[in-house]
């Protein structure tokens, strides 16, 4: 499959009155034709900044420092205003995270898709309306002839969401970023969306990156995981490997902190002690040092290079994996990091 | 929307009812009598009291006076003997209000556009500079404003005549001074408001579809941020076609602002009772129509 969409070094600052803030330092990424990745972390650690980059949607005061974005070979970190203007929303789409605070409230919801569809096609009213009939009917969408003139608080959140995922995929984009599409839905809704998405895959032939902290869909939906925390990717791999075969104490933590009915114990939830570093004047050395059990010296003061495992493509930055640190903490790692085993 | 209105109208009907009443007992209330005057022998000044029925009981006097206007009859003026208050209305009101609505349009208008503007570029240069003419705007009064321009104008440049009514270059000065604190108070408001929407989510999604910020101006920002503007175009709009006493005095206008003032020193009872309930008719009736228009803008307001 040819690589569709490649990220090198992208470096995002915010440069705010408090001084620079590195929401992203050094991310790397690629996604291939029909393929669906996600990125995984927690609030605040540049997973929406770096999609929203690629997007060329970052607004004042965030900079890109530096990095390239090859779309189809395009750098698009030095793509003019107007060749972004023509790629968002058409080649590249975005799913936003509450569909009732990113749909416009005063307009009615199939003037807003159409919108999007006339931005990019030379067509005519009628030929918008028919394109948004199909796109509403391609989300499985009730009733789209009539509710195409509702305004979106007349609708129900699952349904919303809908007609954001119809108004991005209206032009049939080539990579659709989602930006937790399910993070502010109920959980039963969160599986029609799932299953949505899912079912649209097999439908169309657009590659997906997908941004959420919620393994469960991760788990859904994902071919290829990245694990990002304060700025950085800390771990990638294949969904398989990196859920049956973590290598970054992060990730164990990512994995343990999930709710489980069969968890041993009368029922104290796992959890990562500790927040993520203040990204004004960030560690100089791993970031999750200060969190991780297993922090050894040098981790506080260096970086810790990528380890490649296994099959191709599984790789984790962290000290555990150097040959000096690997036999005395060949414990942990074949624990992961668990001490309740 | 038709309950709505309904309800709506019964209420400004009462609204009315209870403004009619309190100006009433509020102008009897006002110490002296309307011919009250030392070079007039008391027996006349009595004679005409008499004349016009304020020698009767208050509340005789009150009821006659309802009677009277539901019936239409709003009485003859006190001071310019044997006018008709409607008359005085029917001459005077047309030039105030349409010196009002041009003033006010074009206010509106440059206000509007201005505040986008001024938002666009928040925090550069011509930001500031709106911004201080703004404050400016708003901080000059028209009298000192509207003799300024009338000299600069009129007298030194003569590009446009010193006074009077009926041209349209007549109405250019006027409209000028009466406008100018409107469009200062919008820019400043229109720019508030547009930049709460420019930080709203759906902004995002606009950007994201590869709308340029013009069209994200115009499709999406405008219509949400009309709301809260559309709150201070009622009272504007009643305020400004009742005329201003100060602009109308300046540039000699023939309108209804003086008959204002004029009234109430003189204790025209008629005609300030009159006026009180015109005007108070009109600014009802446009806050009516202003609550009317917000469901009209904003589909998540709902009427009932």
């Amino acid at each position: 499959m040819q690589t569709l969409l490649k990220v090198e070094n992208l470096t995002v600052s915010f440069f705010t009155q408090a001084g620079e803030v590195q929401a992203v330092r050094g991310v790397d990424f690629d996604i291939r034709q029909k393929e669906t990745i996600a990125i995984v972390g927690e609030s605040g650690c540049g997973k929406t900044v770096t999609v929203q980059t690629v997007m060329g949607l970052l607004s004042n005061p965030g900079r890109v420092k530096d990095g390239r974005i090859l779309f189809r070979g395009e750098d698009l970190a030095k793509a003019s205003r107007e060749r972004l203007h023509a790629l968002q929303g058409n080649e590249m789409s975005m799913i936003f995270q509450d569909p009732l605070t990113y749909l416009n409230p005063t307009m009615r919801v199939g003037r807003q898709i159409a919108e999007a569809y006339l931005q990019h096609n030379k067509a005519t009213r009628d030929e918008a309306a028919a394109r948004v009939l199909e796109i509403m009917r391609l989300v499985s969408f009730p009733s789209p002839e009539r509710n195409m003139r509702a305004y979106p608080f007349q609708l129900s959140g699952g349904m919303r969401q809908r007609i954001m995922v119809a108004m991005a995929l209206v032009c049939n984009p080539v990579v659709l970023f989602a930006d937790e599409p399910t993070t502010a839905l109920d959980v039963t809704i969160q599986a029609q969306i799932i299953e949505l998405m899912n079912s649209l895959k097999s439908k169309i032939d657009t590659a997906i990156v997908l941004i959420t902290h919620d393994m469960g869909v991760v788990a859904n939906m994902a071919q290829r995981v990245y694990v990002m925390y304060a700025g950085r990717i800390v771990e990638h791999g294949a969904a398989q490997d990196v859920f049956e075969n973590p290598r970054h104490p992060y990730t164990w933590g990512l994995l343990y902190s999930i709710p489980r009915l069969d968890a041993p114990g009368k029922g104290a939830m796992e959890f990562i002690p500790g927040t993520p570093p203040d990204l004004l004047c960030p560690p100089e050395g791993c970031a999750f040092a200060p969190r991780c059990k297993h922090a050894m010296n040098i981790c506080a003061v260096r970086q810790p290079p990528k380890y490649t495992f296994g099959r191709a493509e599984h790789c984790a930055a962290c000290w555990l994996y150097s040959e000096e640190a690997k036999k005395t903490y060949a414990d942990v790692i074949e624990k992961r990091g668990n001490a309740n085993g | 929307m038709l309950r709505y209105a309904l309800k709506r109208i019964g209420i400004a009907l009462l609204t009315i009812f209870a403004l009619t009443t309190i100006t009433f007992f509020l102008l009897h209330l006002l110490p002296g009598d309307p011919f009250l005057n030392i070079k007039v022998p008391v027996a006349i000044q009595e004679k005409q009291m008499a004349y016009y029925g304020l020698d009767k009981p208050i509340l005789q006097q009150y009821f006659i006076y309802l009677k009277n206007l539901l019936t239409g009859n709003l009485g003859t003026s006190l001071k310019y003997v044997g006018r008709n208050v409607t008359d005085i209305i029917a001459d005077f009101f047309p030039v105030s209000a349409a010196l009002g609505l041009i003033a006010l349009f074009f206010a509106e208008l440059i206000g509007m556009t201005f505040g986008i503007l001024s938002a666009q570029f928040k925090n550069r240069w011509p930001d500031y500079l709106l911004m201080f003419f703004a404050i400016l705007g708003i901080a000059l009064p028209s009298m000192v404003i509207g003799p300024l321009i009338r000299y600069f104008f009129g007298v030194e440049l003569r590009l446009l005549p010193v006074s009077g009514w009926g041209t349209p270059e007549q109405i250019i000065m006027p409209a000028f001074v009466l406008g100018l604190a409107t469009v200062a108070a919008n820019t400043r408001m229109m720019r508030a408001c547009m930049l709460a929407v420019t930080t709203q989510d759906y902004i995002k999604t606009a950007q994201a579809k590869g709308l340029t910020p013009t069209q994200i101006v115009m499709r999406h920002e405008l219509k949400n941020s009309l709301v809260p503007m559309l709150a201070g175009i009622g009272p504007a709009v009643a305020s400004v076609m009742m005329g201003s006493f100060v602009v109308e005095k300046i540039f000699v206008i023939p309108g209804l602002g003086k008959h204002f003032v004029n009234a109430v020193t003189t204790l025209d009872y008629p005609l300030i009772m009159s006026l009180t309930i015109f005007y108070g008719t009109i600014l009802v009736t446009m806050n009516l129509l202003v609550d009317l228009l917000y469901g009209v803008v904003d589909p998540r307001i709902r009427l009932d």
